[in-house]
């Protein structure tokens, strides 16, 4: 079975507020897909309907086939899910709090033990078993929630910020973690880290009000930048027009934006027709003329800027 | 059943990890023996028997059950652990049943902890020892009334001093309920029946009855019925506002 989540113009509303409008997704075994999206655009609720703590006002879930409104039960036990801020009684030790998430699993005896033990190697949570969560650091209860989802080994994984407020350390941990066991699972992360979609999803989903606005693999969405490919050129203002003469008549170059960067060097950006590749002609062009050059590279788009077009294109209906 | 099993000792095991257990059991056993000492005129009464004793119990499981019961679904939405409980494979009344049952197993091994009281008045004298059984009994039936309707109310908000003092108002209307004082605004214009049964909702009158000795059926119906509804409404109560 290649697809294990289902969402079907997934609804829900708060009062007067839409704040899922009908997501429809899928993600498949292997897949990682990067929920992205400003604050309050409706990632957590369509994560909470995905899971069955709400119920949607339209549309279904599907987990792994089993629809989530006719099965419940069934349907959770295919999904671990990491609620946003990672919740866990705080009175427990991580010990007694998985074995308790274990039983709840319907684990008992020596499996339970097993899979408490195989969480808490997992997630590096051997120093601190015995102490009581609400004594432990964000990045320590960060870990007890993902051991606590990660338990029963499921199939479907869903994380609602799984890396938010950690250090860099501990960002780098759970994303390896993620990525090791992204093999056989479907799961699905939420951020508003794009670097986090870069490092570690195969794909991104962008909503913003509650709508996808956008749906592809980071490359995708970074063709969608106008500067997307363009070719940056660095170097002595004195030459700057001599670029410009190199690269005149050359269709594929749109325009070529310039913007000083002191001691005297100006940046000049080639930008791409299209987002079509323009590096090899131009650096052929320029060599061609002998011109110094300082630095030349080509941009691909940076997910931040790609984000910020998107979510703040109101009403442009700009649908993947 | 499993699920509730498995939830119930969870919560019960946490009573006991933190200091309300014992708090709650310290200040329970020692009230409780206050009054019928010092107010309840225990040996001035010359009577080998428990009344003072447990004609106290009401008041107290007024002030103290909804202090049990405040934290109960109250805390799991502050915390935000309720999405995580929810989204285990578990149906919303194993949650329900599991976090109730361990609360009131709690409250009777709070009542259970009275027990010397039993022997004090056994070393004294030679009292009917059935109707003190019928009495915890009845106690301890009161006491899981009231934690139903503290249940079900701390489910209405994340405050819990709120749902502390919500369910502690509602608990002792419904105790007053069989008092002249209220019965006495319905008289003069509600028909008999009505006044009929606003007395019979009385916690009261029940307790008096099974503190007489007597476990009669509609004593039993009145609380399997108190407690059945308010975990029923405690029940459409999680199920619509667990996001809010």
């Amino acid at each position: 079975m290649g697809v294990l989540v289902e969402a079907d113009r997934l609804r829900k509303t708060f009062g007067s507020i839409t704040a899922v409008d009908e997501i429809s997704l899928t993600v498949s075994r292997g897949e990682v897909l990067g929920f992205l999206g400003p604050n309050g655009a409706g990632k957590s609720t369509t994560m909470k309907m995905l899971t069955g703590f709400l119920e949607p006002d339209g549309g279904s879930a599907r987990i792994c086939g089993i629809a989530m409104a006719e099965r419940p039960k069934d349907a959770k036990s295919c999904i671990g899910y990491l609620p946003e801020g990672a919740p866990a009684y705080g009175e427990m030790t991580p010990r007694s709090f998985l074995g308790f998430v274990a039983e709840m699993r319907g684990y008992s005896g020596d499996s339970r033990g097993a899979r408490v033990h195989a969480a808490i190697m997992r997630t590096g949570l051997q120093d601190v078993i015995d102490q009581r969560i609400e004594t432990l650091s964000k990045g320590f209860k960060r870990r007890v929630g993902i051991a606590q989802a990660i338990l029963h080994d499921p199939p479907v994984l869903i994380m609602d910020e799984p890396t938010d407020g950690l250090d860099p350390n501990q960002k780098h941990h759970v994303r390896h973690l993620i990525a090791e066991m992204s093999r056989d699972k479907a799961i699905i992360v939420s951020t508003h880290i794009l670097e986090e979609v870069e490092a570690v999803c195969t794909r991104a989903v962008i909503i913003d009000k509650g709508r996808i606005v956008a749906d592809g693999t980071a490359d995708d969405l970074q063709r969608r930048l106008d500067y997307h490919n363009s070719v940056a050129i660095r170097v002595d203002e004195a030459v700057t027009s001599d670029v410009v003469a190199a690269l005149e008549g050359f269709t594929n170059v749109q325009r070529i934006d310039r913007r000083a960067v002191g001691e005297g060097q100006v940046l000049l950006h080639a930008i791409a027709r299209e987002g079509t590749a323009i590096a090899g002609e131009v650096t052929a062009r320029l060599s061609e003329r002998r011109i110094a050059i300082h630095e030349v590279y080509v941009e691909r788009g940076k997910l931040d800027d790609v984000f910020r077009q998107i979510t703040s294109q109101e009403g442009r209906g700009t649908h993947a | 059943m499993r699920n509730v099993w498995n939830i119930a000792k969870r919560e019960l095991r946490s009573y006991f990890e933190s200091p309300l257990a014992y708090i709650f059991a310290i200040i329970f056993v020692a009230l409780t023996g206050a009054f019928t000492f010092k107010i309840g005129n225990f040996f001035e009464r010359g009577q080998a028997d428990l009344q003072p004793f447990f004609t106290y119990h009401t008041w107290l499981y007024l002030l103290l059950v909804p202090a049990i019961a405040m934290r109960l679904w109250a805390e799991e939405r502050k915390s935000g652990t309720i999405e995580l409980l929810m989204t285990l494979p578990v149906n919303t009344w194993e949650a329900i049943l599991g976090k109730y049952l361990a609360a009131w197993a709690f409250l009777g091994v709070a009542l259970a902890l009275t027990f010397p009281m039993w022997i004090t008045v056994n070393y004294l004298g030679d009292p009917d020892n059935g109707v003190i059984l019928a009495s915890y009994i009845g106690s301890f039936l009161m006491a899981g009334a009231f934690l139903s309707i503290g249940s079900c109310i701390s489910a209405l908000t994340k405050n819990q001093v709120i749902a502390f003092i919500v369910s502690s108002t509602l608990c002792f209307l419904l105790v007053m309920s069989g008092a002249e004082l209220v019965l006495n605004l319905f008289r003069g214009w509600a028909p008999a029946f009505l006044v009929h049964a606003i007395s019979s909702l009385s916690f009261l009158n029940h307790f008096d009855q099974i503190s007489k000795g007597v476990i009669g059926l509609s004593t039993l119906i009145f609380y399997a019925s108190v407690i059945g509804f308010f975990l029923f409404a405690n029940l459409i109560v999680v199920e619509q506002r667990k996001a809010a």
